[in-house]
């Protein structure tokens, strides 16, 4: 029975056969056509991250030349950074994150990106979300062709974490959204019994608004059940934690409890730091200093299911190499992409370092790009997803992908 | 209120018409009007397309004065005279008749009095609460507008205007002052002077760089200008005149960033250092040829000789006149007003007209709501409103008046269409594949259920039998009768949650 026809009929036998059986279809769908449980979670650092300053390269002189102001010290020193692997450096605020790179579960792929030259942070994003670098055209963003490869069939195969479908998940298959925050489990209105059985009079149709309410309405129970069932137990007298590691936390409790949840996207902004970027302490320390406790708290929250996790931290492009006349930086090209989970080949830097003397720079002021963002996306759905090469060309579209980074 | 519900709610046949409040003929057999194209049926589409819906007596007005007199005076919004109470509200918003000067002087008069000093962190603290302020009469002077004021195609095309040329709350502070200087003066007017007001508006200067755009081999290559700056110069070709497949190319778009070299307005620094003189203040339009590349270009085929600002006006002068942009201004207009995928003959007729009459709006929209594809009944009530004429349309039908406008602005937020929130410039689009997901059918749904409740307006539950006399013709069947079965207190959210309601 496909989506379509289930709605069908649950709307034919009313609401309660949603509740119902609902759940139940689903799940025993899930588990007779999805052999793969695998999930993936992206992050998108909205404004583009400093990279240089969360992974430093604290070998090279060039980067304490151009950064007088705002570079993180050598490992070792005061306020330095927590050394990789004898090159790198991790952004001391990112301290929450060295038990996952110990454990080999963290890697880094530097002086990675968008090969599109364009600085700004709509046209980068619309790139990396669409998957299509310098064509503007394409209509659906690659992660909702990713959920028309996959096998999965749920109402909540994909959850958007946010207000509105993002460009990333925009396309025909539908995307259950889940606003997060203080809330997040209070009933909407149309959550209210006697409000639902009106309106699903309604909207009993087989057209597309009817269609629209009726998977809105099953993903809505589906999500809401985890949510409030699990903050209930979690709200055992301890303080909830507040901003992303609280949201990272929810979203964790929601896709453990519910297998059929495949992909997950939010996004995460402040990151265009033009003025006072700051150094070990300041603006972007504290920016990250709340994404590496929600990283953990969404590892630690995913439990046995991080195994079966691949998460993805991304932003649209890097910044300069040097810092401004405003003790900040500019926007750049070549950034640094983050991959965490269980199976990943962690505790590595990944990438062809393309060095940091002027001539090595990209339009002499950043960071060059030497790994496409679409290859270490690409070995992901191919190791992690598992999805063969047809697939993967769907979900970004005439791309050759290039097989230098192997993170599982 | 355990009275018979049909007695009490005038949907059923039996429902007798004490009230002289409806306006149609209604039985229990009666489809929507999409269905049902009588004559009612066209003032019904007519109506639902030039404003943003039913506002309670709305139709009696119309049939009284007439569907082409409405047309018609509608085209002509000064004709139509503001209610007084309107009026009042929108002059209480003091800071939405301010300049961007004026603007940037009420936000911080002390930075702005001694440029270049650091401010106090009262002092910015004091500024960011009137940014706020600022912005939230911005928002407040739109809706006020869009829900209240009788010229209501005047408002429509704001928002249509208003997207077309958009420009983002977080980057520029002048949303309001842009919306008010360039936007509204030339809804209705000429396509060139509503293209050259944006152009020139601090907003938008600031909102794609162009203020930043210099010669790089110029006298004026200092600090932050250190060179060209293409985005607006693409952002107008592809967004505001030519649309992407215009047949320009990117020597086109380099010429024409260069074209514009100059435009902006001083640099404030460059302000400090000339303490103690008179200077244009930051916020003023201002064409700094220092800045400007002085040679000729070649733009379209055009040779622009080496002029000064007079290059970049001779520009904006071929761009307005051009048949590509005739084309994508009229398949905009088509799309909006018809279809998401207009007729190619409206297309056509419009973009022929655009040309015949140099780009005047009102000509255009007057054969667009004349033409035969605006009035094919096949189109009535099938096109899916945006989060902001869902909203709009919802509080006129009620008549309710907006006690806290922070907490619309945050509906709209959560429905994805915050006013002044598109970050892009190609503004907020209004078609079916944009808006209509499973979260936003929801969302809209508990909107309304708030919404007659009282939320918006005071806490007093709106009363289902006024706003019925409103709505009813456009309900479908269907729709009557599980109203009909359901309990008074759900009905106006039945009515506004309704698929006949969520389209227009």
């Amino acid at each position: 029975m496909n989506r379509r026809k289930f709605l069908l009929l649950t709307g034919l036998f009313g609401t309660s056969a949603v509740i119902g059986i609902g759940n139940h279809v689903w799940a025993s769908r899930g588990v007779a056509s999805t052999g793969n449980p695998k999930r993936l979670i992206v992050i998108f650092l909205r404004g583009a991250v400093d990279g240089l300053n969360v992974v430093i390269p604290h070998w090279e002189s060039a980067y304490y030349d151009a950064r007088s102001l705002i570079a993180i010290s050598p490992p070792g020193q005061e306020a330095g950074g927590l050394d990789l692997d004898g090159r790198f450096g991790l952004h001391p605020a990112l301290a929450p994150l060295m038990p996952l790179w110990k454990q080999g579960s963290l890697a880094f792929v530097h002086a990675c990106g968008s090969p599109d030259r364009t600085r700004s942070h709509f046209a980068a994003q619309d790139y990396m979300e669409s998957g299509t670098p310098g064509v503007k055209k394409t209509p659906y963003g690659w992660m909702n062709r990713l959920m028309g490869v996959l096998p999965s069939s749920s109402p909540v195969e994909a959850l958007n974490i946010g207000a509105t479908i993002p460009r990333i998940l925009t396309g025909p298959m539908s995307v259950a959204s889940l606003q997060l925050g203080r809330g997040a489990d209070r009933p909407l209105p149309v959550d209210i019994p006697q409000v639902s059985a009106a309106f699903d009079q309604l909207y009993s149709g087989n057209d597309s608004l009817s269609k629209a309410y009726q998977e809105g309405r099953a993903a809505r129970q589906q999500l809401l059940a985890g949510l409030q069932q699990e903050m209930i137990n979690a709200n055992n007298g301890a303080p909830l934690p507040t901003g992303f590691a609280a949201d990272a936390q929810q979203l964790a409790r929601v896709m453990v409890k519910d297998p059929q949840v495949k992909l997950a996207f939010l996004a995460l902004g402040g990151w265009d730091t033009h003025i006072n970027q700051g150094g070990s302490k300041g603006l972007l320390a504290r920016n990250l200093k709340s994404l590496g406790e929600g990283l953990s708290a969404l590892v630690q929250g995913l439990g046995a299911v991080y195994s079966d996790t691949a998460i993805i931290v991304m932003s649209e492009f890097g910044r300069t190499v040097h810092e401004n006349g405003n003790a900040g930086t500019d926007h750049g090209h070549g950034n640094v992409m983050w991959v965490l989970g269980g199976g990943i080949k962690g505790g590595k830097v990944y990438g062809e370092w393309p060095g940091l003397a002027p001539s090595q720079l990209f339009e002499e002021r950043d960071l060059a790009v030497t790994t496409d963002f679409r290859d270490v996306i690409t070995n992901l759905l191919q190791r992690h997803m598992q999805l063969d090469a047809a697939k993967i060309d769907t979900v970004f579209p005439g791309y050759s992908p290039s097989t230098k980074i192997q993170l599982l | 209120m355990c009275l018979g519900l049909i007695i009490e709610f005038p949907f059923g046949s039996k429902q007798p018409d004490s009230s002289g409040g409806l306006p149609l003929p209604l039985s229990s057999v009666t489809p929507s009007y999409a269905a049902n194209p009588s004559a009612d049926a066209k003032l019904l589409h007519v109506l639902n397309r030039l404003s943003f819906g039913l506002r309670p007596g709305d139709i009696e007005k119309i049939k009284s004065m007439g569907l082409e007199a409405y047309i018609n005076s509608q085209l002509t919004p000064d004709s139509i005279a503001q209610p007084q109470s309107l009026t009042q509200k929108l002059n209480s918003l003091e800071t939405l008749r301010l300049t961007p000067v004026e603007l940037k002087m009420a936000i911080d008069p002390t930075r702005q009095s001694q440029p270049g000093q650091r401010s106090s962190p009262e002092a910015i603290k004091a500024a960011q609460q009137n940014g706020n302020r600022i912005r939230e009469q911005a928002v407040q002077g739109r809706l006020l507008r869009a829900i209240a004021s009788p010229r209501q195609l005047e408002e429509v095309m704001v928002d249509f205007w208003y997207n077309h040329f958009n420009v983002f709350v977080a980057k520029t502070l002048f949303v309001g002052a842009y919306e008010e200087q360039a936007i509204r003066p030339h809804v209705l007017g000429k396509f060139r002077q509503l293209l050259g007001a944006t152009a020139k508006h601090p907003a938008m200067l600031t909102y794609l760089d162009n203020w930043l755009n210099t010669a790089p081999d110029s006298p004026g290559v200092r600090g932050r200008y250190k060179g060209l700056n293409e985005n607006y110069a693409r952002e107008l070709l592809e967004l505001h005149t030519l649309g992407v497949d215009g047949g320009y190319t990117q020597q086109d778009v380099i010429a024409l960033a260069r074209i514009f070299t100059g435009w902006g307005f001083p640099d404030p620094r460059q302000q400090a250092r000339a303490a103690g003189k008179v200077a244009p203040t930051d916020g003023e339009f201002y064409f700094d040829p220092n800045r400007h590349d002085s040679k000729d270009k070649v733009f379209l085929g055009h040779t622009i000789k080496g002029s000064g600002m007079a290059e970049g006006e001779g520009a904006l002068d071929i761009l307005a006149r051009h048949p590509a942009t005739a084309r994508h201004i009229s398949y905009k207009l088509a799309q909006y007003f018809v279809a998401d995928k207009p007729p190619k003959s409206l297309v056509d007729k419009l973009a022929k007209r655009f040309l015949e009459t140099d780009g005047d709006i009102r000509a255009v929209l007057n054969t667009l709501f004349h033409s035969n594809e605006f009035l094919d009944p096949k189109y009535y009530n099938a096109k899916f409103k945006t989060p902001y004429q869902y909203v709009i349309s919802a509080f006129r039908s009620t008549d309710s008046e907006i006690k806290d406008v922070r907490l619309v602005r945050a509906r709209l937020r959560q429905m994805g269409m915050g006013i002044y929130d598109c970050q892009f410039p190609d503004g907020y689009k209004n078609t079916q594949q944009a808006w209509l997901n499973p979260d936003a059918i929801l969302r809209r749904i508990s909107f309304a259920t708030d919404l007659g409740r009282g939320q918006f307006s005071g806490g007093k539950p709106l009363d289902a039998q006024e706003l019925s006399k409103t709505l009813a013709p456009i309900l479908s069947a269907k729709t009557k009768t599980v109203i009909e079965s359901n309990a008074h207190q759900t009905r106006v959210a039945l009515m506004l949650g309704s698929p006949e309601f969520m389209r227009h």
